[in-house]
Formats: C-alpha cells, sequence, structure tokens
C-alpha cells in the first residue's frame, strides 16, 4: 500500500525529522561536497572568464552549466535551501545562455562571478559551523534573476522554487548535442565523467546487494538514487541519450522504492543490478569506441518499467508513464513512509528478465585490455603520502650508508645488491616525490579572475597568457607560493601595465599582456611573470628609496639599474604613490621576497623601462631532500644547501696570501674584478681554526648579497634529508637544521642566509657591505661607533656615539635666555645650548637654521647636561677610526675618513667648555683624542 | 593504600635522581655525539637515534655539578618532553624504582639553587633520597639568553 503524501512535492523547507534522519551520515556526504565544490569553483571562475573572451564557446558554458547543476543538485539533497536558491538562480541564467536566449555581456560575467562569491562563501560557512551563514544573497538573487528576465525568452523563473530544472535542461541540450558521438572538446568532461561513475558503480553494486538485505534502509536507498540520477543528469546534458534512458527509468523505480511505493523483492534487485552493468557496459564503450555501443537495452527498459508499473496504482502508473522524470527533484527524499509492499513477482518474469539480461552480466570486461580511466586514478590522503615521503626519507639515508660501507667489501654479490638497491631507491624517491607534485596550473586557475576584476576595477585591458600550466611542484611548495605569486599578479597589473590611453599615446597595443611563464630549469622551478607595461624607472625607485631612507646617497650613487630595480624589495619600500585597494593591502614585495626564500626560492627583477618588466621567481621541487655540498671545518661535516651556491673557489699558498686583500682588518678577494667580502666559518661558528696553506672559499649568495665563505675542506654534492633541530637549538641562526650522512653521523645544515646576517653580510645598516669595499684606511685600530652630523648642507662631523647621550629635537620658542645663555627646560633641568656653528666658526651660506625645530645632540658629564646644537644628524656608523693628528681648527680632534668621506672629529669636552667654562668637567680631552 | 609511583633512575655525582617512568622512552649506552658550535654548553651535541635528530643536555652541567672526570662516558635517557624528544646525559643509570607516596618532600631550601630549580620533590628511601627531576624545565634551554 502506498503512502498519499508521497505524491505531493515536498517543500523546501526540511522537517524536522528529516534533518534527524540526516544524522552523521551525512557528515561524509557534506565534507565530499565541500572537497568536490571547492574544486569545481575554481574551475568555475577559468571558464567564466574564458567564457567572457568567447561567448560562443558551447563547451566552456557546458561545463559551467553542469558544475553549478551539480551544485545545486546535491544542495537541495542535503538541505543546504540557501545555496540552492543562489545556485538554482544561476543555473537558470547559464541555461538560457547556453540554449542562446541570452548573450553573455559583462554585467552578467560579474553576476556569475559574484555568484560563484557567494557559493564559495556559503561553502566556507558549511565548512566552518555547518551551516550556511547568516548572510543575505537576495540581491545577488535578485540581480541574477533580473539579468534573466531582461532577456527576450518569456520563461520567468522562480528564484527558490524546487523546479524541476535538470530534465527541462537535459532535454534543451539535445538540440545543442544532438548526436551520441562525443565531441573532442568534450572530451575532459567525459573523461571526469566516466571516473565518477564507474565510482559510483562500484559503490551501487555493493548498494544494492546490502539494500535487498536490509530492504528498508533509507540511507542505502538515497545514496543510491543519488548516483542514478547524477548519472542521468550527466548523460542527458553530454547526450548519452540512450545511457540516459536506462539510468531514467531505474531511477524511477528507485523512486518509488525510496518513497515506500514498492517494496524490494529479488527481481527488482536483479533488474536494477541490470541495469548497473548496462550502464557500465555503455560506459565501457563510451570510453573505448567514444559512443553508447549499439547494444539494444530497450528489453530491460521495459522491465524495468514493467516493474514500475505493475503495481497498478494509479499515481504510480501516472507518473511511470510520463516520458520525462518528473518527481526527480532532489527534495523528494523525504523517505516518508516505511510501509512496505511486499510485492511477489511471477516466476515467469524472473526467467524472463533472466533471458534478457542474464548475458550482459557475463559480458566480458573490455577495459580489462587498456587500464580504464577510474582505475588510473585514486585518491590518498596528504597525510599518507607525507609518511611515505618521511619513510623514502629514511631509506635514502640507509642506502647512503650502505653504499659507503658497500667499497670496503669483498663480495661481489653484496656490491650489485647495493648498487641495485641504489637504483630502486633513486627510483623510489622520485616515484613518492611525484605523488606529491601537483602542476602550477591548480594555483594560476584563479589569475584569470583576478586579473579580469583588477583590470575591471582600474580601467586597464589586460590579457593573461600562461605557459606550461603543467609544471608540477611539491604540494606544499604550491600552497607557499600562492599568496606570493598572486601578490606579484596583482602588483603587476596594478603598476606594470599602463591604461589603454598611454598604451596607445606609446605605441603600443592598447591591451596589455601579462605572461606567466613556468618550467623547470636545473632542478628548480622557474616562474616568470612578465609584462609589457612601463617598466620600472631606476631613477624614480632611487628617488624613493632615497626619501624613504631605505638607502643613503652614496649607496644610491653606487648602484647600477638592476640594483636600483631590485630595491623594491627591501623592506619599507612601496612604490605605490597613492595606497590603492588593489596592490596596498599593507604587503610589501619584501614580503614577497621573504615568503619565497623561506621556501628555499629566489626572486628577481628585471625591467626595461617602457618595454615591460620581467619578474623570476625559482623555487626548489621540493623541501624535503634537497641537493647539498658537504664541507668540512674543524673536523665536522656541515651541509650547504646547493640554492645557495655560486661557485668555489680554491687558491693554494702563495695565491691565496696574495689575493686575499685586508680591509679595515675585513678579508676581501678579487673575484673576477669585484670584492668578495670573506666570512671565516671558524670565526663565525667559534671553533678552531687550523692552519693551512690552501684556502677553499664558497661562494654563496643569500638577499642578493654575495660573500665567500672560508672552510678548511670540501667535500661533494650530496642528496640530504633535512631534519629539525630541537628547540633548545632554535635560536642558533648560523643553522637551519641538520641531516644524517651516509656513515651515521650527522650533520648540520648551514643556514645562509642567517649565517650572512651574523657575519654581517646582510646588514641592517646596508652601509656595512660598502664601507667594507671602500678604499682602504689601512688596517687597525679600534672600531667605533659615530655619530655623524652636519652643520651646513654637505659637511660631515662625527662625534663618538659613546659621548651622546640623548638625540633631542627642540622647538625654536622653546629656547629661553638665561644671562648671555640660550637654555631649554629639558627633564626638570635648565639644559644650555650651544651653538656648534658659532664655535666651529662656520659660516652658514643661507640663513636657513630659522628652522622650527632645532636638533640637539645632549652630552652629559658629571651630572650636568648640555645641548649641541647642529643642522641635520646624518647618521650612525661603525668604523675603524684612525686619526690624522694635527688638527688646525679648533674644537676638532682631528679629521678621519668615515664611508669614504672626509669628515671631523668633535672635540666635544673643548667646545664644551670654551662655550660654558663652568661645565665643571675633568680636562678628558687628551684622553679623548688618545682613545680615539 | 598511598600511590605507588614509579620512577627511572638514574645516578649524577653519587645522587640519586628520578623521571616518571611513561616519560622515558628509553635508554642507552654512550653514543657518539655531534657537536653543535655555538650552542649552549648544556647541549652537549646530537644524537642520531635510529633516523631522529635529538639534541643531548649535558644534565651535571644543567644542574650545576662538575664534570664527570676521567674517561667514564655518560649513558643516555630518552625522555619525551613538550619540546619533542630529548637526550639525558646522565652517569650510570639506575633501576626502574616503586616509591610509595607518603615518603614525599618538597626540596629543602638549602640545595643549591641550580639544582632546586630543576627538582620536583625527594622521596626519602632507606639509605638514600631519590631527587625527582623536573624533566621539562630540565630540557628548556633558553638559547636566545645564552648567546651573544
Amino acid at each position: 500500500m502506498t503512502n498519499s503524501e508521497n505524491t505531493e512535492p515536498v517543500a523546501p523547507d526540511l522537517t524536522p525529522d528529516e534533518n534527524s534522519s540526516q544524522g552523521d551520515g551525512m557528515g561524509e556526504i557534506v565534507n565530499e561536497f565541500l572537497v568536490e565544490s571547492y574544486e569545481n569553483l575554481d574551475q568555475l571562475d577559468q571558464d567564466l572568464i574564458n567564457l567572457e573572451q568567447d561567448p560562443s564557446d558551447i563547451n566552456i558554458l557546458s561545463s559551467i552549466f553542469r558544475t553549478i547543476h551539480t551544485i545545486k543538485g546535491t544542495c537541495g539533497f542535503i538541505g543546504f535551501t540557501k545555496l540552492e536558491s543562489v545556485a538554482h538562480i544561476g543555473e537558470s541564467l547559464l541555461g538560457k545562455l547556453r540554449d542562446g536566449e541570452l548573450k553573455l555581456d559583462p554585467a552578467r560575467t560579474s553576476a556569475l562571478l559574484a555568484m560563484v562569491d557567494a557559493i564559495r562563501q556559503m561553502l566556507s560557512c558549511i565548512e566552518s559551523d555547518g551551516n550556511e551563514g547568516s548572510v543575505d544573497y537576495s540581491g545577488l538573487v535578485e540581480t541574477l534573476t533580473r539579468l534573466q528576465t531582461d532577456a527576450v525568452a518569456g520563461t520567468t523563473v522562480e528564484p527558490v522554487a524546487p523546479a524541476p530544472v535538470s530534465p527541462a535542461r537535459a532535454d534543451d541540450a539535445e538540440p545543442v548535442k544532438p548526436s551520441a558521438e562525443i565531441d573532442e572538446d568534450m572530451e575532459p568532461i567525459v573523461n571526469e565523467f566516466l571516473v565518477e561513475s564507474y565510482e559510483n558503480l562500484d559503490r551501487l553494486d555493493k548498494d544494492l546487494i546490502e539494500l535487498e538485505q536490509d530492504p528498508g534502509n533509507k540511507e542505502i536507498l538515497s545514496s543510491i538514487f543519488r548516483t542514478i540520477h547524477t548519472i542521468k543528469g550527466t548523460c542527458g546534458f553530454i547526450g548519452l541519450n540512450k545511457l540516459e534512458r536506462v539510468a531514467h527509468v531505474g531511477e524511477n523505480l528507485l523512486g518509488k522504492l525510496r518513497d515506500g511505493e514498492l517494496a524490494f523483492n529479488p527481481p527488482r534487485t536483479s533488474a536494477l543490478l541490470a541495469m548497473v552493468d548496462a550502464i557500465r557496459q555503455m560506459l565501457g564503450c563510451i570510453e573505448s569506441k567514444r559512443n553508447e555501443g549499439d547494444v539494444d537495452y530497450s528489453s530491460l527498459v521495459d522491465t524495468l518499467g514493467k516493474l514500475l508499473t505493475e503495481e497498478g496504482s494509479a499515481q504510480v502508473a501516472a507518473s511511470a508513464s510520463a516520458p520525462v522524470v518528473e518527481n526527480k527533484e532532489e527534495r523528494e527524499f523525504v523517505p516518508a513512509a516505511e510501509k512496505v509492499d511486499r510485492r511477489q513477482s511471477t516466476p515467469e518474469e524472473q526467467e524472463e528478465f533472466v533471458a534478457q539480461h542474464g548475458d550482459k552480466r557475463a559480458t566480458p570486461d573490455r577495459r580489462k585490455e587498456t587500464r580504464g580511466v577510474a582505475d588510473s586514478s585514486i585518491r590518498v590522503d596528504v597525510d599518507i603520502l607525507d609518511r611515505l615521503m618521511n619513510l623514502v626519507g629514511e631509506l635514502v639515508l640507509a642506502r647512503n650508508q650502505i653504499l659507503q660501507y658497500a667499497p670496503a667489501q669483498a663480495d661481489s654479490t653484496f656490491i650489485a645488491t647495493s648498487q641495485h638497491l641504489n637504483l630502486v631507491t633513486t627510483e623510489l624517491q622520485e616515484g613518492v616525490m611525484k605523488t606529491r607534485m601537483q602542476p602550477i596550473g591548480n594555483i594560476w586557475s584563479k589569475f584569470p579572475r583576478v586579473v579580469r576584476d583588477l583590470s575591471m576595477s582600474v580601467g586597464k585591458k589586460i590579457r593573461l597568457e600562461m605557459e606550461g600550466k603543467d609544471t608540477e611542484l611539491d604540494k606544499t611548495l604550491i600552497e607557499a607560493i600562492k599568496d606570493p605569486l598572486t601578490h606579484i599578479v596583482r602588483n603587476s597589473c596594478d603598476h606594470g601595465i599602463e591604461t589603454p590611453e598611454k598604451r596607445l599615446a606609446s605605441g603600443k597595443d592598447e591591451e596589455g599582456v601579462l605572461l606567466l611563464r613556468a618550467f623547470h630549469e636545473g632542478g628548480q622551478v622557474n616562474i616568470e611573470i612578465i609584462d609589457d607595461g612601463s617598466g620600472i624607472d631606476p631613477e624614480k625607485i632611487k628617488k624613493i628609496a632615497l626619501s624613504k631612507n631605505v638607502i643613503s646617497q652614496e649607496q644610491a650613487d653606487r648602484m647600477g639599474d638592476r640594483e636600483l630595480v631590485n630595491l623594491i624589495f627591501a623592506p619599507g619600500f612601496s612604490t605605490a604613490e597613492k595606497v590603492t585597494n588593489v596592490s596596498g593591502r599593507g604587503v610589501g614585495m619584501d614580503v614577497v621576497r621573504t615568503n619565497i626564500e623561506k621556501i628555499g626560492g629566489s626572486v628577481d627583477i628585471q625591467s626595461v623601462p617602457g618595454k615591460g618588466t620581467t619578474l623570476r621567481v625559482k623555487i626548489p621541487l621540493t623541501l624535503a631532500i634537497i641537493p647539498a655540498l658537504i664541507i668540512t671545518t674543524a673536523g665536522e661535516r656541515y651541509a650547504i644547501p646547493q640554492v645557495n651556491l655560486l661557485e668555489l673557489v680554491r687558491l693554494d699558498g702563495n695565491q691565496a696570501k696574495k689575493s686575499i686583500e685586508m680591509i679595515q682588518g675585513a678579508p676581501v678577494y678579487r673575484l673576477r674584478g669585484s670584492l668578495l667580502p670573506l666570512v671565516s666559518l671558524n670565526d663565525e661558528l667559534k671553533v678552531a681554526k687550523e692552519e693551512s696553506d690552501a684556502v677553499n672559499i664558497v661562494v654563496l649568495h643569500a638577499d642578493d648579497r654575495q660573500f665567500g665563505l672560508v672552510v678548511e675542506g670540501i667535500s661533494d654534492t650530496e642528496e640530504i634529508v633535512v631534519k629539525p633541530l630541537g628547540k633548545q637549538l632554535k635560536g642558533i641562526s648560523a643553522f637551519s637544521g641538520a641531516t644524517i650522512m651516509g656513515d651515521g653521523k650527522l650533520a648540520l645544515i648551514l643556514d645562509v642566509m642567517g649565517l650572512a646576517q651574523k657575519a654581517h653580510v646582510i646588514a641592517e645598516h646596508q652601509e656595512k657591505t660598502i664601507v667594507k669595499s671602500s678604499t682602504a684606511q689601512g688596517s687597525g685600530g679600534d672600531r667605533r661607533t659615530l655619530l655623524i652630523f652636519g652643520l651646513q648642507a654637505d659637511d660631515r662631523i662625527a662625534i663618538p656615539l659613546s659621548e651622546v647621550a640623548r638625540l633631542e629635537e627642540f622647538k625654536r620658542s622653546d629656547v629661553e635666555r638665561s644671562g648671555d645663555q640660550d637654555v631649554v627646560q629639558y627633564r626638570g633641568e635648565i639644559m644650555p645650548l650651544i651653538y656648534l656653528k658659532k664655535v666651529l666658526n662656520v659660516r652658514t651660506a643661507t640663513e636657513d637654521s630659522k628652522k622650527e625645530l632645532m636638533q640637539a645632540i645632549v652630552f652629559t658629564k658629571n651630572d650636568r647636561s648640555v645641548g649641541l646644537v647642529v643642522e641635520r644628524i646624518i647618521d650612525i656608523v661603525e668604523e675603524v677610526v684612525t686619526v690624522k693628528r694635527g688638527a688646525n681648527r679648533k674644537g676638532v680632534l682631528g679629521t678621519i675618513v668615515v664611508q669614504n668621506r672626509v669628515t671631523d672629529l668633535l672635540d666635544v669636552e673643548n667646545v664644551v667648555l670654551a662655550a660654558d667654562p663652568s661645565f665643571g668637567v675633568a680636562t678628558k680631552a687628551v684622553a679623548l683624542a688618545e682613545e680615539v | 593504600m598511598a600511590d605507588q609511583k614509579q620512577f627511572c633512575t638514574f645516578y649524577l655525582d653519587n645522587h640519586m635522581f628520578g623521571v616518571k617512568v611513561e616519560q622515558v622512552q628509553e635508554v642507552f649506552r654512550y653514543q657518539e655525539m655531534t657537536t653543535v658550535p655555538l650552542a649552549p654548553a648544556v647541549v652537549r651535541g646530537l644524537i642520531n637515534l635510529r633516523g631522529q635528530i635529538i639534541t643531548a643536555i649535558d644534565l651535571r652541567q644543567r644542574l650545576g655539578m662538575v664534570p664527570l672526570t676521567g674517561d667514564k662516558l655518560p649513558m643516555n635517557v630518552v625522555v619525551r618532553t613538550e619540546d619533542g624528544v630529548v637526550s639525558l646525559l646522565v652517569d650510570e643509570i639506575g633501576d626502574v624504582l616503586e616509591v610509595p607516596e607518603d615518603v614525599y618532600e618538597r626540596p629543602p631550601e638549602t640545595i643549591p639553587r641550580e639544582v632546586r630549580q630543576l627538582v620536583l620533590g625527594v622521596y626519602k628511601l632507606t639509605g638514600k633520597l631519590l631527587l625527582i627531576l623536573d624533566s621539562e624545565k630540565a630540557v628548556n634551554v633558553n638559547t636566545g639568553a645564552l648567546m651573544t
């Protein structure tokens, strides 16, 4: 007996009953749905952009339609009504576009993209909170509705109606795809469909059997129904009519069974299994021959139909005779009735059935010849891959140990076996690494959208081209470069490519081209972001860098164009004249570089003003196993990652003595004309040094600077497995990890960046390297930190920083007079001011000292302070000071050379005494001079 | 019946120390270590424990005791801590002891500060005292402060 409730379409709102019936079993379905949908959405973004370029491309449109349809269908099934309503309205619009009723224009594309965003937003809500979130999308729904009613067609779409959209679509699709032969462009879709369907069919077999055991299990029934429904829907869409018909009657039967109108019995189960086989057979044909095959399934369809109609119930008969599915809305999944009607099928019927279909199941599996699509891919948990990777790392170590041990053995079998082990391990390592590889296209797929949105918002025309989408790299690296790459792409669109007017004015094509290129080279992945925009003007960079104090004037003068351009990666530098919402997000290019270097990569920029800019990112293929150079120093081995390595230089005896020169105590080596600062690893690690004639220099680069690391011995390059150091050693910047060597002993991995910083090759004050490479002042003398200030436009005077208590700024209006002296109130005291200009008899060409703020150096002695008023504070430097005595000026101890500039050294105490004899200080001027 | 607790014991300069048996992963004899330049003095080096790299802490040094003299080599007590697996270098490894709670006492105030900081308490056993080491604190070596 049937339950009359079932004939009514069920309202979109889920009854509490239903909610509870979803239970935990739903959790898995929801997760699967999320994963699938996220993948689909990424694809969608790209498809929509492509579609805008070529609105007539029916394949893309169909693919989009299908994606949204799937999302919609699943939502309805799970009960996400809000999400469904958005997807539904989008689907309607897409359907019209596909059928040619409407044309795709930017407004529609934007609305569709907004829909994708809305879906994504809801998905993330579902992922985190388990519900669709509280955002109101009715505006979007309205927009989408308006955009489709604007057009000719008279079809009105109810926004949230659970209308039987998909069958209608499937029918609509037929004129577009009348032939069952598969279009070549459809290939990817069909393959995907095949994979999906095979998976589903395997489950179906199992489900059907289980169901026969336990006919009341609604969960299984719903799952089966959903599977067949999906297959049916997709078939209709691709244009596989025969397959669709079979799935369709099957679905009808399943619908009845689910609703409790019919009961399960062996003939029905057999018929359904036969249907599964038939579907599988057709899929096999599709895979091998690209059509559905010429087997006639009409008897199967009849049987399924008969099993459905024999019940004789009026409403059942009515719905079953309908040519298209009417009750197929996913919402009808309410398993309202449990009532089971045990229907006995006649023996004849069964016999007939077997006669008709029994042979089908015995059909030899065609897929055995070539491996089927479904068999050729498998989803694996990333954790398992990570574990595999670790194990392979261990194996590589064990292999290395055996290889080291093998040559000492006389046993030739052992040697041969170890060679074999070597080969297998290498292949295994490559193989496992490959499993973690993903094409870079995965992250690129979102860039068309980024570029489109950006170019729209800034009024530019930009065409994005991509080369080498298939270039693969490790999954973790893919994740890591996603954000930096996005930032670079944004930057290129925002700053690189000009507006159409500007482009036309400079004789370029109106449309700018942004080219993304990825390729493998030298064991690394190269990613280039090339634009044909305005390029970067080194002069402009120089000005900005100077104004932002990123570099000093002296440095700027010395820098070549390329160095200047690379300044955009310097911290505190942002060329955006105005902060736009596009790239002015508080993330500078310095962060981009830091992030890329964090994963062992490097970034370089080259630019031709007026022609364009090329950004080149190089990253390693993988992180866990890296090639490294093994060096020895003080009896221990250390590994230097190959990425940092430039070249090796070996100097013998006399050559070493001659070619290593000292600049103020800092050794340098002339490498092809330019000075290479040398850093002794022994000194940096504070380990004993062994005297030897030869000098081994490992030329390294870190943060765009080169330096030579002097080590005692250089061994070999080796693939090493990076292992982290314990927390106790994390604070040592010189090491980035450790590795196990072939002999089982450990070697520390040098952190070249950390080492360079420690050795001040990359100093906080970038002056440092320039100081080192400046002309020699002769060695010897102590390093002192000096404060450099000026009294005129271009003079330089130094005072030892140790003499300076503070640097202060005073308003001119705060200056008061006490007797014949200018004073200010300073920290509750009265502090006399000394105008150094007067004391040193500096004549100012222009009377510019009337600035509102005065710079003063506070000098404190015996609890008394005095402020030395100067014109400007220039810098603080660390310098080896050698005084040329015999200064003939009052108040000046002598002249020194700081940063290549002649600088006067101030005789602080005498200056103070001269101006204020009451300043009761011991006369230590001489001592100071000697000290200096 | 008062709680019985199990401790893995070891000796340092003739004192008996113990750590909770659950915290101990394994013990083994001296193994060659790779010294780490620039590391704090209490870090004696790195040990390759079946492919895992663990830090070895010189417990004598950590507790402010004189270094092990002669050619005696320290042994390893590998403990699991929040900061990962760490090896504690000790003079000698003792038995696993089951001790009753009622002989427990807080460490006396008079013992050297370095020791008191790392000792959770003392069990007064017949004939000797069992000092319970706070292994979390013992392996918490602040590299930043010790480096210049």
